[in-house]
């Protein structure tokens, strides 16, 4: 037995027809669509703050009804998504009036959560648990600033549950990326919690699925000689004993090559001995990528070994405001012009009272891109200034994105783009990786039907 | 001494893990691996992305599949939530990475 799994989604705002195309062109077992990046929550947290019923990845929805024709012409087509962010039932009770209006009310909706931490953090911290810092140590009693969210990640068990209890959709909140594919494979195939190099296995496969076209060709240097307009998003073919094949779509563009999986087998890592999930600890330099079939690529060896008893929490807490503006300046003298009219601009704000705790200037195409390779060309004849602020007062970073306007009339010759200058203001959520005992997690799953969720 | 471009043996990608980046490079074949390893030291890396205030960079080999990983440590401006940069992620790394010159011995 081969179970297909694809990716439709590598992130929150990846592209809306990939879903309904991968689905349309290729049959597929499970369709998974990954949506949380390591700060999407913060930013769910926060629509949720402003209304209880929302927080959750809403594209979802809309690709959940371009579904409908699909999940009623393929029985056995089931979704696993982590669309459900900081609001799965909310989430889960949107999918299902989609799903009963559409006539399909009998469809079973599997909701995971108990990832959010945040209701129970002083609980927690009463327990014993620190939540130091990974990167400094520091115990998380030390932060002065609010939090905004918490959430712990979760595994593979409560999806695979869900689906035992005979959900066709899973939505869940905070999971790990691989997990979507790894609860779908230990579900069809029965494996054991403790079969590590099977979980370690198909944690490859959902790792090299998980940013949707990147392993199809999306992202490559080859580009040239593809048509990524028409990319066609990855399919994971897993066996019984985890060996797995990448493919996509026949027909569509983009490619699957040795090369294509191993760049995206190394994306985003740490330590390749210890790729750490909450379902294996899997050790990726036994990994071997062999091309097989055009476009069809295998994957085999993983070798994983117990998971840790503590799980990643991802932690945001609220850092004070950033904004960014830009200018487009032209002419020969453009970098020096550019230079100038952040010089007028920074000291503008000195004049009104305002220094700021973190600053930057950029001189987009003329090599900022990556500070430090490039020196701007002598000819360049126009250049993009962009200058950014941080800091704790709002009315501080409100002030600067006010100052590039007015250079249309004060500044030097040869500047264009006030219109679009202005930057919004934004609240900065900084990032406090820490873990959790497992131990003080029991997610479970809720299953019904559409017609008892809406 | 003469010079080739990472990109004539190799393909690489980057992306980011909180404040640190990591750039994944795959040789396109066994003799660029072998190169890889001998000249693409975490010391030239680390000297390449000066820039970036890379001090701190971690080189793991994966032979199976002619690829080496390398982590750079507080590269990436305080991270994806607070960087000032256009790029807040690292997600050019690799591309730069790419036009690096590298020995070759006869």
């Amino acid at each position: 037995m081969t179970i297909r799994i694809g990716n439709g989604a590598g992130f929150w705002g990846d592209n809306l027809d990939a879903p309904r195309r991968l689905v349309e062109t290729s049959r597929l077992d499970y369709l998974t669509l990954e949506y949380l990046a390591e700060l999407t929550l913060s930013i769910l947290a926060r629509l949720r703050e402003k209304d209880p019923s929302a927080g959750y990845a809403h594209d979802f929805l809309s690709v959940l009804k371009s579904l409908v024709p699909a999940l009623k012409a393929q029985p056995q087509l089931k979704i696993v998504t982590n669309a459900g962010g900081m609001n799965p039932t909310s989430c889960a009770q949107a999918a299902a009036k989609i799903l009963a209006e559409a006539g399909l009310g009998d469809t079973m909706i599997g909701v995971v959560s108990g990832d959010d931490l945040l209701p129970r953090l002083a609980e927690l911290q009463q327990a014993g648990c620190r939540f130091e810092n990974l990167d400094d140590g520091r115990p998380l009693a030390d932060l002065q600033q609010p939090i905004v969210s918490a959430n712990a990640y979760l595994g593979a068990q409560p999806i695979a549950e869900a689906l035992g209890q005979g959900a066709r959709i899973v939505i869940t909140g905070r999971v790990a990326d691989a997990s979507l594919t790894v609860g779908p494979a230990v579900h069809e195939f029965g494996w054991s919690w403790t079969d590590w190099n099977k979980l370690a296995a198909a944690s490859v496969a959902g790792h090299l699925i998980e940013c949707g076209a990147q392993a199809t060709g999306g992202y490559s240097h080859g580009w040239h000689a593809l048509d990524l307009a028409e990319v066609g998003y990855p399919i994971a073919e897993i066996e019984g004993d985890g060996s797995t094949a990448i493919t996509k779509p026949q027909g569509s563009g983009g490619k699957v090559s040795r090369d294509t999986v191993r760049s995206q087998l190394l994306y985003e890592i740490g330590d390749p001995r210890h790729y750490l999930t909450p379902d294996v600890d899997c050790d990726f330099t036994t990994v071997h990528v062999d091309d097989d079939l055009t476009d069809h690529v295998r994957v085999h060896g993983a070798h994983g070994t117990a998971a840790p008893d503590t799980l990643k929490v991802s932690l945001a807490y609220r850092d004070g405001f950033m904004a960014d503006g830009r200018l487009l300046v032209y002419g020969h003298d453009c970098v020096a012009k550019a230079y100038e009219c952040a010089r007028i601009i920074w000291a503008k704000l000195r004049d009104a009272g305002f220094e700021y705790s973190r600053s930057h200037v950029e001189l987009l195409g003329a090599g900022s891109g990556v500070p430090g390779l490039h020196k701007p060309p002598a000819d360049l004849h126009e250049v993009f200034l962009r200058l950014a602020v941080h800091d704790p007062r709002r009315e501080a970073v409100e002030r600067f994105t006010r100052e590039f306007a007015p250079l249309a009339t004060s500044g030097p010759a040869g500047l264009a783009g006030y219109t679009q200058a202005r930057g919004e203001v934004r609240p900065v959520f900084a990032y406090w990786p820490t873990l959790v005992p497992r131990k003080f997690l029991t997610p479970t799953p809720t299953v019904h039907t559409a017609k008892e969720w809406a | 001494m003469n010079m080739i471009r990472l990109s004539d043996v190799a393909v690489a990608r980057s992306g980011d893990k909180g404040n640190h980046a990591n750039i994944g490079v795959v040789a396109l074949n066994r003799a660029g691996y072998e190169l890889l390893v001998r000249e693409l030291t975490a010391e030239r890396v680390a000297a390449y992305f000066q820039g970036l205030g890379a001090v701190r960079v971690e080189r793991f080999e994966m032979p199976h599949v002619d690829g080496l990983n390398f982590l750079l440590y507080d590269v990436l401006d305080g991270g994806a939530s607070r960087s000032l940069r256009t790029d807040t992620q690292g997600k050019l790394l690799g591309t730069a990475l790419m036009e690096l010159e590298l020995p070759v011995s006869r």
